[in-house]
């Protein structure tokens, strides 16, 4: 690792609130034509009041100064951003890493977490509820319940129990309840309906900590507010390097957390903004516009409109919908969301665990796994790739996949 | 019984001012004293179409019909299990609906389901489906009052009752505005929770039914945690009606068509007690 350099800034993040083209949502939530606010008549109320308080704390300078102080003094905030020379040079380009893998817990996921976790102790509430399907929001939620002494109870479908035992163990070490989920296809989407289930019967004390930019109003909203840190500190650190704004800003999609907030950085600029899918799970690409979790956003259903299981390497990226405002985005042309598959996932992940020594996770391999692919489309340019996770959760899963000497 | 229905309709289209099949003979068995008793059945399930001939048969006012929805947020365990089966099945919309003339019974029948099904095949087709089938009215548990208006414009001109559900959570000034809403009957859900049964009538249910009798002349069932003869009696001392669901299927997947007959009928007597 002779040859890399750390950018790190120490300087406060900027806030592009104003005029951004991904400012609020209309009244009813939507972006455009989607988003929404399709839940029980019981939770009704919930977000209403969680929609009133999250537009109240995020207003408050003392709320913001808290969430700033812990992303900084706990969950090791700015993350740096890498310029990856060998990476660079084998595919033609200039590529940079916005390292959310080190951040505490090992994901972007810390970001939004806490600030729920915060928000939910100032709302009054005692208990988390949270669904997981890698398992990286689970730990983050696990984490930040441990931190400020709130109950917490995760979902987590059946099938990615078995495939993220270090995380299930994880989560339980810091002190949640693992529930395994039976129903549907046993995955991620199986895991939201549970904890919206549990929501919907302890919405007096619990605050559900949803995961994504997902669900209903004012999720999709708050959790992009909560993520767009990562966006506005890529854009000053990279303008301190380079002296410009990037050419491509990429990043993976399942939900589409860690995009959105990469996006918010770069969304008035003239970069492009790249969402990757898996192929397996690409609703954007192959959904059609449907209302399920509480949001009218692309959706992979069959000719009736039942959901479609995804089908994906990642756990995190096994999600047959996607935030609506990603579905607004990829409408109005400012996005786009192109796939990529397993295969091609498998071969990224041994490029930048070669090229760079960063093992990431399987989720944000999708996003190298498209530079790489479609790097020859545009050389010489500057990318910014969001590397939203570290890979030690995945490593026993590619040792199956790839046999012990890690190099098939 | 304060207001009248022509309060609740005040100020909207002659097309809502039209009382459906539900809400006229559910109006008029209400106000000779009458309680109410709704089963739902999944649609799809083994037995369904024989369940509700007994239903209908053993004293049912009416039936819901579940059409299985691959994420059912609102349902517990047993309406999970019997969606899930169903849809294995091969159980679709047009499927259970193609099925529900031949049913042949007498008592209005609903259909229960969830938004995307009915987003998904377009507001004013899938009216039309139910219209065509001879279903007279529609539930959809996770389209609140803010984002209904693009179905209920179709439902009202199909001539579809749409049922409103309101919840222990609302606050006072939100209830008006549901139960103006609300077509055929108001659902007054029980608990807070999803579908299933319970060892006790949650105080809830009928905190919730007498703030709602106390806004509304629309006939007010009570539903999600009525789960025996002896909750529904209870929760009809201050309701117009029950809805039971988790309780009815249970019978039906352990015992078949014939238990769910005997079970309405044991429900039908313990609230016609005075």
């Amino acid at each position: 690792m002779t040859d890399s350099t750390i950018t790190d800034t120490t300087t406060t993040p900027t806030r592009f609130d104003a005029d951004s083209l991904m400012s609020e949502p209309d009244s009813t939530g939507r972006f455009g034509e989607f988003g929404g606010r399709f839940v029980p008549e019981t939770l009704v109320p919930a977000c209403q009041e969680l929609e009133a308080g999250f537009r109240e704390a995020w207003a408050d300078p003392a709320f913001r100064d808290d969430l700033d102080t812990i992303l900084r003094d706990y969950a090791g905030r700015p993350s740096m951003l890498t310029e990856c020379f060998r990476l660079s040079e084998h595919l033609g380009l200039r590529v940079f890493m916005k390292r959310e893998d080190l951040n505490h817990t090992g994901s972007h996921k810390i970001n939004n977490v806490l600030g729920q976790a915060l928000l939910a102790k100032r709302m009054g509430k005692t208990r988390l509820v949270a669904e997981t399907g890698a398992g990286q929001h689970g730990v983050a939620t696990a984490t930040a319940a441990a931190l400020m002494g709130l109950e917490c109870k995760v979902y987590m479908g059946a099938v990615d129990v078995d495939r993220q035992a270090l995380n299930v163990f994880r989560m339980r070490l810091l002190g949640a309840e693992v529930e395994a989920v039976h129903s549907g296809s046993r995955t991620l989407k199986d895991a939201v309906n549970e904890a919206m289930r549990d929501w919907v019967a302890t919405v007096g004390d619990s605050h559900y900590c949803l995961g994504s930019v997902m669900g209903p109003h004012p999720y999709p909203w708050m959790v992009r507010q909560f993520h767009r840190v990562i966006g506005d500190e890529a854009r000053e650190q990279c303008r301190a390097a380079t002296g410009a704004d990037p050419d491509v800003v990429v990043a993976c999609v399942g939900g589409g957390s860690n995009a959105i907030g990469i996006f918010a950085g770069f969304v008035d600029t003239d970069a492009r903004l790249v969402g990757v899918e898996p192929a397996g799970g690409a609703a954007v690409r192959h959904g059609v516009p449907g209302v399920v979790h509480g949001m009218r956003s692309y959706l992979m259903q069959d000719e009736y409109g039942q959901v479609e299981e995804a089908v994906s390497i990642s756990a995190g990226l096994d999600y047959p919908g996607v935030g609506p405002e990603h579905s607004w985005l990829s409408s109005i042309g400012r996005a786009e969301y192109p796939n990529v598959t397993d295969d091609e996932v498998v071969e990224a992940f041994q490029l930048l665990s070669r090229t760079e020594g960063i093992i990431p996770a399987l989720e944000s391999a999708h996003a190298i796994a498209w530079l790489s692919r479609e790097g020859h489309t545009m050389q010489g340019q500057t990318v910014v790739v969001n590397l939203s996770g570290r890979g030690d959760k995945d490593v026993a899963q590619m040792m199956d996949v790839l046999g012990d000497r890690g190099d098939a | 019984m304060t207001g009248t229905s022509s309060d609740q309709s005040a100020g909207t289209s002659s097309v809502d001012q039209r009382i459906g099949r539900i809400e006229t003979e559910f109006r008029a068995k209400r106000d000779a004293g009458h309680k109410l008793l709704v089963p739902y059945i999944t649609g799809g399930y083994p037995g369904w179409q024989d369940a509700i001939r007994a239903c209908a048969a053993r004293g049912a006012d009416a039936v819901e019909i579940g059409i299985p929805f691959s994420d059912p947020v609102m349902d517990g365990p047993v309406i999970q299990q019997a969606s899930q089966a169903a849809l294995d099945r091969g159980a679709t919309p047009a499927a259970v609906l193609d099925e529900v003339p031949s049913l042949d019974v007498e008592i209005p029948l609903l259909v229960m389901t969830y938004y995307n099904l009915v987003h998904h095949d377009g507001h004013r087709r899938f009216a039309h489906r139910l219209v065509e089938a001879g279903v007279s009215g529609c539930i959809l548990p996770d389209l609140p009052l803010e984002e209904s208006e693009p179905w209920t414009r179709a439902a009202d001109h199909e001539g579809v009752e749409t049922v409103m559900l309101a919840a222990p959570t609302a606050p006072d000034d939100r209830l008006p505005r549901v139960a103006a809403r609300a077509r055929g009957f108001l659902y007054s859900v029980g608990v807070l929770g999803v579908t299933g049964e319970r060892d006790q009538l949650a105080a809830t249910a009928t905190a919730l039914a007498g703030r709602l009798k106390a806004i509304t002349d629309v006939p007010v069932l009570v539903g999600v945690g009525v789960s025996n003869a002896a909750q529904a009696y209870e929760a009809t001392r201050v309701a117009d009606g029950v809805i039971q669901g988790a309780s009815m299927m249970r019978r039906l997947i352990d015992h078949g068509p014939d238990a769910v007959g005997d079970y309405v009928a044991e429900v039908r007597a313990a609230i016609d007690r005075d």
